[in-house]
């Protein structure tokens, strides 16, 4: 707390305004908010406007507070109604899968961006960041035209002679994968290039000469070495893939069960804010808080070392 | 200390064995021609070299001499255009590095800094596929010959400059490799340090008996780590030879201003005789107390080391008198402790430098600025240059 104090209130105060905005951003838009989610959370559901009944009510001069755990206690009441449990593993297993997909394709991607010459790298790397230069919303849609029964691909595949029925395509887990790793692909190569760029070439250089071949020495040396650019990576995608709402939306079908289209039919369809509120209270003590103290304990096993 | 310490690495292999293997060993390495070219620029231009087993070896040069592209040809990170090298008379040059007998000790060390001291001496041994037992102990054993068991568990940013020097030594001669390659060893060490890890790395490498090639920008070390030295120079080698030999005889005036300092004088050769010759200069008439491959009139250069070179108030009489003797101004000196640096200003404007050692000053008589001086030197300091 007293190195916080001291953070927040150095001798410079030209510093302290610098750091205290974007503090006071967080607080105000994000600590502040779901606060108000954490309290709607143990509500009783009520039927009017506000969708939730208060914490607090005076009876004869008693002040009660009404704290109501029926939210929680549903969601992880798998006897009754297993909805909620396999939706968060459902959710947790595209997350994984996109992130090692994107791995996969983006590792190698970084790889040979980082080895490029360096005249090129600024080309290269732009290119990676184009598609952030469209609307998020746009590229999915375009990924349901491409997808779609009667969409580009089918239309290729079948003038191609390859298949004679349009495939079912869209609104199945391929297309989900699909979209989501093309969404989050740029998240995981710009981590890993900005490390694998500073990999020192002569480390591989000494590997080769004390007899390690390029196999052995992209598993003994590159890899440990990335190690941080591939954590750092696989949070930026992994994260926002649990929560992810639009492309499951979008691209998934029925039987793709992820948590943001389940925290959405709560709050819109059947109106029930509360329990809306606990799904989300619980996908970000369940999944995000271990992932930060994981990502935690890593920077600083990484800060010890240089 | 050192030179006799690498003379008797030197002379080893030279007395061991029969005339046969004699021979072979001299030829341990044999670099035939080697050639290469980046993009039309020539790297290393025909250069061949026999080093023999158990010798230490520099490569010496400025930066982009080539050198340290001769030495990457060597560990197999550089393919050559042209030439051959024989490694025990098997030519090795298409062999991929991670397949030859030969470890290097890279500039800056390239430690793996996600490893221990005692994984990264390791890491070669593990990759040859010995038995872990065997990895142990050989382990054990470098970190012995380093002195550096207690830090086998600390990674090597934990450890100083010298300590990790060291790591990169027991970890390129971990694999008992055929040739040994060092890359500026000592270039990332302070200067004080510097002159302690010479000797101790000479006593290393010797106790192991692995024949050596390094590469290096400081004379100095070159001089006193290594038994021969080749002076490179845009991708060729000038010259061959113990650093004495080097630093007495060079062979162009590019090897005698690159090693040490030394004056020159141009001038040409008016007698030529077998046991000595003359040379005319517009500074002086000099005689040199040795014959050289070259007729009468020629253009050469005479050199002469800075240290061999009195200064006296008085012309010197002596077997020569009117030869090697100039008169000059003091234009600037600079003592340094156990030696003071001459500017010596001659009549043609030609600036001469004089080292006399503190050993040799007068008590009665110190030339300062402005003095007016006699240089002189003997038959034997000089050097007459041809090309």
């Amino acid at each position: 707390m007293n190195k916080l104090l001291a953070r927040l209130m150095p001798n410079n105060p030209g510093r302290a305004v610098v750091i205290g905005v974007p503090y006071l951003w967080l607080v105000l838009f994000f600590l502040l908010p779901f606060l108000i989610v954490l309290k709607i959370s143990v509500s009783e559901m009520n039927v009017g406007q506000p969708p939730f009944k208060p914490l607090t009510e005076m009876v004869d001069n008693f002040l009660n507070i009404r704290v109501y755990l029926g939210n929680f206690i549903s969601l992880f009441d798998v006897a009754n109604d297993d909805l909620y449990a396999r939706t968060y593993l459902s959710s947790l297993k595209y997350a994984a899968w996109t992130t090692i997909f994107c791995l996969v394709i983006g590792f190698p991607f970084a790889y040979f961006m980082a080895r490029a010459r360096p005249t090129i790298r600024p080309a290269l790397l732009m290119l990676v960041m184009m598609p952030f230069w469209t609307s998020f919303l746009l590229r999915v849609y375009a990924w349901k035209a491409i997808l779609t029964t009667n969409g580009v691909f089918n239309q290729i595949l079948i003038g191609l002679g390859i298949i004679g029925e349009p495939l079912h395509m869209l609104h199945t887990p391929f297309s989900l994968m699909i979209g989501m790793v093309y969404v989050y692909l740029p998240f995981m190569i710009l981590p890993l290039y900005a490390n694998l760029v500073k990999l020192d070439g002569r480390l591989l250089e000494a590997a080769a000469d004390l007899g390690a071949t390029p196999w052995q020495r992209f598993w003994l040396v590159t890899v440990p070495l990335s190690k941080s650019g591939i954590i750092a990576g696989s949070m930026l995608v992994f994260i926002p893939c649990v929560g992810e709402f639009v492309i499951p939306e979008l691209l998934g079908g029925p039987e793709t069960l992820m948590i943001g289209r389940v925290l959405w039919d709560e709050l819109f369809s059947n109106n029930d804010w509360p329990r809306a509120a606990a799904v989300a209270v619980v996908t970000i003590l369940l999944i995000i808080v271990p992932l930060a103290i994981f990502n935690k304990y890593q920077a600083e096993s990484q800060g010890e070392r240089t | 200390m050192s030179e006799s310490s690498s003379g008797t690495a030197a002379s080893a292999p030279a007395a061991a064995g029969g005339a046969n293997k004699t021979a072979a060993d001299a030829r341990f390495l044999r670099i035939e021609n080697l050639v290469k070219e980046f993009d039309s620029v020539v790297a290393v231009d025909k250069v061949s070299i026999d080093i023999r087993k158990g010798e230490i070896f520099a490569l010496l040069g400025s930066s982009g001499c080539g050198k340290s592209t001769l030495l990457r040809m060597l560990a197999g990170f550089e393919t050559p255009t042209s030439g051959r090298i024989l490694l025990d008379g098997r030519d090795i040059a298409q062999i991929p590095p991670y397949e030859r007998p030969i470890n290097m000790m890279f500039q800056s060390y390239a430690l793996f800094p996600h490893l221990s001291v005692w994984d990264n001496v390791a890491f070669g041994l593990r990759r040859a596929g010995l038995p872990k037992d065997q990895v142990a102990d050989q382990v054990e054993k470098m970190l012995g010959l380093v002195q550096l068991k207690q830090f086998a568990k600390r990674k090597p940013h934990q450890l100083s400059g010298g300590q990790q020097q060291r790591v990169a030594l027991a970890r390129s001669l971990a694999k008992r490799p055929q040739l040994l390659l060092l890359d500026e060893p000592l270039g990332a060490l302070d200067k004080k340090l510097r002159e302690r890890t010479q000797l101790e790395l000479v006593g290393i490498i010797e106790s192991v008996g692995v024949t050596c090639v390094m590469v290096t920008h400081d004379q100095e070390e070159a001089m006193t780590m290594a038994s021969r030295i080749a002076i490179m120079s845009e991708g060729r080698i000038l010259q061959i030879g113990a650093p004495a030999e080097i630093y007495e005889t060079p062979n162009c005036r590019f090897v005698a201003d690159f090693i040490g300092n030394v004056n020159l004088f141009k001038g040409k050769v008016v007698e030529d005789a077998a046991d000595h010759v003359i040379v005319d200069t517009p500074e002086c008439r000099h005689y040199v107390g040795h014959g050289i491959t070259g007729t009468e009139g020629m253009e050469v250069s005479v050199a002469i080391r800075p240290e061999k070179i009195r200064i006296t108030r008085e012309r010197p009489g002596g077997a020569h008198d009117g030869f090697n003797c100039v008169e000059a101004e003091v234009a600037d000196l600079a003592y340094l402790g156990s030696y003071t640096i001459y500017h010596l200003k001659l009549a043609t404007g030609l600036l001469v430098k004089a080292s006399i050692a503190s050993v040799e000053r007068l008590p009665d008589w110190q030339p300062t600025w402005g003095d007016k001086v006699f240089a002189s030197w003997d038959e034997y300091a000089m050097v007459v240059l041809t090309q």
